[in-house]
């Protein structure tokens, strides 16, 4: 396969075995900037391994991953935030936190930069706009439905302003309508600039797209 | 940033209110057993050094001590560089002196045909040689004189006491070290609950880009709030333990014309320094095992 120098995201003959099972098996590919990527396959195909591994959820047995120039393997743990500052991530299940509010979980990712609490307040209360829950901000996230639990977690990914997102399932627990909102959201933030990598295993979402799909089975890209 | 980190430790704090206040009471009970003992030590230490201010050496001479003898022991004594004042005490007064210390009982003492008490010298030590060594070796010296049948210091009663002292002594170090080791535990085991209990929600916050040091920080404050106001707790146990005993042995300890001290603010804040120190390491140790997993 073709090495592209330009591409934002690089993975070269990467794999990934839990203990002697593979998972991901020598995949080669580049992601461009403002690239609309799915990742796509049956459960099990892989998806989210390889989303784990470039937020460094997870080490890679072999290969090399690149992230705007950032080698992942030389990256230690402690430094892991100089890259997931780069990169929003949206979990199936959410993985908000119960007991802090909407506006705190939001605040969280701009509170851990160090930024003034003038300017986090401002930069919550207009995420939280985009994605439509400024009326939820004191609520609890185990008040809320899973659409609007999950547009928390895209207002959370978002308010950092990443370049990169990285969607594992993120309409995985939604039904049609929410899912279709959820999409919407990362629709626009893509149209902003951002790079995003979707991963879902939701044939309607991919069947009549004009982004790039790429198909993962048994941890091998099929396509 | 601080603020906020201080703010999420009193939220921490106070989301688990019960096993807080469990270490905050703990820490209490080690502080005040620890600080019981240096009390203790503190007043019996400055006990002892008023003794030996007072501290006279009483050099008896022998009974066929004649005239001649004594003048010639006095001078040998002026000889000495350690001796601030001497004072010759002839038999006779030291009889009228055991006299009127017996005051009721001074009936046994009229039928007596000789007087059995021997002439004697009492010496005043200069103050830079009033250590029990130093008053040691001076009456050492002072027994070699051929005219000098005894010399008297106080020395059995004042050895047992500082024995009794270095036992204390020794009985608190092993107490510290012990109170030490529980309260680092103590304080570590509490972090961990937290720590445990929050797990997801320090995933959460590594998955948005939080640095150890944004995680950990507010942890640390807790540790030191918590071991800082179990300190006190301790310390205020002590002070009024000591109100207490005070006032009951007041009348006696006034007639021993000993004042009993209270901690001093330096060694209260050395206390609370020392208290939140351990905390630090507590939570140091906590820290560092959580975020190696």
């Amino acid at each position: 396969m073709k090495i592209d120098d330009n591409a934002l995201i690089r993975m070269f003959r990467v794999s990934k075995h839990y203990a002697s099972k593979p998972a991901l098996i020598n995949i080669t590919l580049d992601i461009f900037k403002n690239e609309f990527v799915f990742f796509s396959g049956p459960s099990g195909a892989g998806k989210s391994t390889l989303l784990k591994i470039l937020y460094l959820g997870q080490d890679i047995t072999e290969g090399q991953v690149l992230i705007d120039g950032m080698n992942l393997a030389r990256i230690p743990r402690h430094r892991a935030h100089m890259l997931r500052r780069k990169i929003g991530i949206i979990f199936q299940d959410y993985k908000l936190i119960p007991g802090k509010t909407v506006y705190q979980n939001v605040a969280l990712v701009l509170e851990a930069k160090g930024l003034s609490q003038r300017f986090i307040q401002k930069k919550v209360h207009s995420v939280l706009r985009t994605v439509g829950m400024e009326d939820r901000k004191k609520s609890f996230p185990l008040s809320l439905s899973g659409g609007e639990q999950q547009k928390i977690a895209i207002a959370r990914a978002m308010v950092g302003e990443p370049r990169i997102i990285l969607a594992d399932e993120p309409t995985g627990s939604l039904d049609v309508d929410a899912a279709h909102n959820v999409f919407e959201l990362l629709t626009a933030y893509h149209k902003r600039g951002a790079t995003i990598l979707f991963a879902t295993h939701d044939k309607d979402l991919i069947r009549n797209t004009k982004h790039r799909v790429i198909f993962l089975n048994h941890g091998r890209i099929q396509s | 940033m601080i603020t906020l980190f201080i703010k999420k430790a009193l939220q921490d704090i106070s989301d688990n209110r019960f096993l807080n206040a469990i270490t905050v009471v703990t820490i209490g009970l080690s502080i005040l057993i620890i600080s019981s003992f240096s009390l203790f030590f503190i007043n019996t230490n400055a006990l002892l050094n008023s003794w030996k201010q007072g501290i006279r050496v009483l050099v008896y001479l022998n009974s066929d001590a004649t005239e001649a003898n004594r003048l010639d022991l006095r001078y040998q004594l002026q000889q000495l560089q350690d001796i601030q004042e001497l004072t010759f005490i002839s038999k006779e007064t030291a009889l009228e002196r055991l006299k009127s210390q017996m005051r009721n009982q001074s009936a046994l003492l009229e039928n007596l045909k000789k007087n059995p008490l021997p002439d004697a010298f009492e010496i005043r030590i200069v103050d830079a040689s009033r250590e029990l060594n130093q008053v040691a070796a001076l009456a050492e010296k002072i027994k070699t004189f051929p005219q000098v049948a005894e010399v008297e210091y106080g020395q059995h009663f004042i050895a047992r006491f500082s024995h009794i002292i270095n036992i204390f002594k020794f009985v608190g170090y092993a107490l510290g070290g012990l109170f030490f080791v529980a309260t680092l535990f103590i304080i570590a085991n509490t972090i961990r609950l937290v720590l445990y209990s929050r797990g997801e929600e320090i995933e959460i916050m590594r998955l948005v880009g939080a640095t150890d040091r944004f995680i950990t920080a507010p942890f640390y404050i807790e540790g030191l709030i918590l071991s800082a106001l179990g300190a006190t707790l301790g310390l205020l146990a002590l002070f009024i333990a000591y109100q207490l005993i005070l006032s009951k042995f007041q009348s006696s300890l006034a007639l021993a014309s000993f004042e009993v001290q209270f901690l001093t603010i330096i060694q209260i804040l050395i206390f609370i320094g020392i208290s939140m120190l351990v905390g630090l390491l507590g939570c140091f140790l906590s820290l560092k095992q959580f975020l190696k997993n």
